[in-house]
């Protein structure tokens, strides 16, 4: 079992370990805070894995899955409201809607690339924004309160510790799932195409279907954790699917390290430990935030994964692909 | 509907296009030839309003407060330019989102910091205040001002691109930076200058919609995501696109708020009228925007023929 022991994936498999054991720690500490903080990182862990299948391995570089958050939050509130709280219908509306509304707007999005593809992205996510805010029979622009949660046989998703372990099932399945997507030909043909598109394309694969089906992933695994968001905050607001948060989530998944597999987790745990560190500090930590962003933008480094990467370099191919890859 | 409600929306269209223009030449410029993706171009907008506004208060001159918008919008974008940009056109996309998204966040805390998060008022002077009368028509003397700046620029911006040197040397860059640099020609200045331009319109925009509008924190963001539709649509790089995409997304924008609500109310119930036409017009340009992607991936008037 050599391979356990490296740090890039030793350590994912021990703050997964420790992520478990949170929640009795800190019922017996008697402290709510510690679980809704971690119950966040672990839904926005989530998000931006979801976000990094598109971003990380297909090098499609999304200003707009806030928009599949925001579906995934309404997909409980609107059926809440009018009293259905089954699950498993809240749960096929999110996959129905995000994988239409994704890929709908993946097949227009597709046919530009580069920084056309960043405004487009950015300018569906508004136009989903504007109207959810326009639809005052539901809240506008205040938001819903979502009085039902999602109910599944034998799991009810109306407290924190629920959505908790919910939420660390889901990571943890999806983290293996991309561990073994990365380097499956599906995702081997996705990061060729990030570094070579034409290439790809003259090897005779259809290099556009291979994206839409990546985006589209990713559309629906960021739904399923805005479903859990929904049920975390008990609330859909609009304000969770401004351009801002999509902006958030590509921080994440940078700051942790593109296209690395528990990149995005680590980076949604620092992007929501430093504001929570920030805030402590000062009302005005948004302004030192922004700097520390604009500071990690022009270091332009691998990535928290990177430097893990870097602890005990190994020699499998996979891996080094990725600091290559991550470098440029 | 009445032809004076037709024509006063479509001069309130024709005034939000030439504000959507002044945003967008500069950054379409940025766009293209730089290849920079410039999300804060918006927080310039925010910056000129704020400085058009505290300028305004000491002296009481509109006149003054404007050009200390545009310097402020200048000055602000050269240091920018100079500081972070530069280092990073060379970099990825993702990295160019990343460094401004950053920015975004630094302004509007700054702002709100400084101006705290209530809206700031601007008044206007006595003498732009009225409304001009037209035929028995009339309409608000400022908002005609508007107009006319916005079309000067636009005349201006054609003439420079067109007409000089300096234009010359620009469009040759969008071409070919390297072979422009090996000519002589000191591009990093060229480059440097083009985006302070781009963020002295910025802020002259926002300095002009200051007694229209509420002068607030994140005031930038949504104008900035509608003018990067009109960018998409007119062209990326394309200043004359710019102004004719700008005037179409307004005068859509404008006209579907106004009368697909009432149009919706011929065919289906108020109830259903009114609950989704709002929700229909706030879809419209994004629409558009998809509807003439798909058809044209290049935008309606690109840079450059293929």
């Amino acid at each position: 079992m050599k391979t356990l022991l490296k740090p890039a994936q030793l350590i994912p498999m021990l703050l997964l370990l420790v992520l478990a054991v949170i929640p009795p720690i800190a019922a017996g500490m008697d402290d709510n805070f510690w679980v809704a903080f971690f119950a966040r990182v672990l839904v926005y862990g989530i998000a931006a894995s979801a976000l990094n299948i598109a971003l990380g391995l297909g090098g499609l570089v999304s200003l707009g899955h806030a928009l599949f958050l925001g579906i995934g939050m309404y997909s409980v509130s609107l059926p809440s409201y009018y009293g259905v709280t089954s699950g498993w219908l809240h749960l096929a509306m999110c996959v129905v809607a995000c994988a239409v509304v994704g890929g709908i707007t993946g097949l227009i999005s597709l046919r530009t690339s580069g920084i056309a593809f960043i405004m487009i992205t950015l300018a569906f996510a508004q136009m989903g924004y504007f109207v959810i805010v326009s639809l005052k029979q539901y809240g506008g622009d205040d938001g819903m309160s979502i009085t039902g949660a999602s109910s599944f046989v034998g799991l009810q998703l109306n407290t924190p510790v629920a959505v908790y372990y919910a939420a660390w099932v889901l990571l943890a399945a999806l983290t293996y799932w991309v561990y073994r997507l990365r380097t499956s030909p599906f995702g081997m043909t996705l990061r060729a195409g990030r570094q070579n598109a034409r290439r790809v394309m003259s090897v005779g694969l259809a290099l556009r279907s291979y994206q839409l089906a990546a985006y589209v992933l990713s559309a629906v695994l960021c739904g399923m954790a805005g479903m859990l968001l929904a049920n975390l905050n008990a609330y859909a607001s609009p304000s969770s699917m401004s351009w801002t948060v999509s902006g958030e989530l590509i921080v994440m998944v940078v700051l942790g390290g593109m296209g690395s597999v528990f990149g995005p987790v680590l980076g949604a745990l620092t992007f929501l430990g430093v504001e929570e560190i920030l805030k402590a500090f000062t009302e005005h930590w948004m302004a030192v935030f922004g700097l520390a962003i604009l500071g990690v933008a022009m270091a332009g480094k691998t990535g928290l994964a990177g430097l893990l990467e870097k602890i005990q370099p190994d020699t499998t191919g996979a891996t080094n692909a990725l600091s290559k890859e991550s470098a440029k | 509907m009445s032809a004076t409600l037709l024509l006063a929306q479509v001069l309130n269209g024709l005034q939000y296009g030439v504000m959507l223009f002044l945003l967008a030449a500069g950054l379409t410029l940025v766009f293209g030839i730089m290849s920079f993706v410039n999300l804060a171009h918006g927080s310039l907008y925010m910056l000129g309003a704020y400085a058009a506004a505290v300028v305004g208060v000491q002296t009481g001159s509109f006149t003054l407060s404007v050009l200390a918008a545009v310097a402020t919008g200048a000055a602000v974008g050269m240091a920018l330019e100079w500081v972070a940009v530069s280092r990073l056109y060379r970099r990825d996309h993702l990295d160019h989102v990343l460094a401004t998204f950053g920015l975004v966040l630094f302004f509007n805390e700054v702002v709100r910091m400084i101006w705290g998060s209530q809206p700031v008022f601007v008044s206007l002077p006595e003498s732009l205040s009225g409304t001009v009368d037209i035929f028995g028509f009339t309409y608000p003397t400022y908002r005609f001002l508007i107009i006319a700046v916005g079309l000067l620029v636009a005349v201006g911006s054609q003439w420079l691109i067109h007409k000089t040197r300096v234009g010359m040397l620009i469009r040759a860059g969008s071409v070919n930076p390297q072979m422009v640099s090996a000519l002589g020609v000191n591009i990093r200045l060229l480059n440097a200058m083009l985006f302070a331009l781009g963020s002295a319109l910025a802020a002259l925009a926002g300095a002009m919609a200051g007694p229209i509008l509420s002068v607030q924190s994140g005031m930038g963001e949504p104008v900035l995501i509608t003018t990067l539709v009109v960018i998409v649509i007119g062209g990326i790089g394309s200043v004359h696109g710019a102004l004719y995409a700008g005037i179409i997304v307004s005068l859509v924008d404008t006209l579907g708020r106004t009368f697909l609500p009432m149009l919706i109310r011929e065919f289906a119930s108020r109830e259903v009228a009114n609950a989704a036409g709002p929700a229909l017009a706030s879809m419209l340009i994004y629409l558009l925007m998809a509807v003439i992607l798909a058809l044209r991936p290049q935008g309606l008037f690109p840079a450059h023929k293929a």
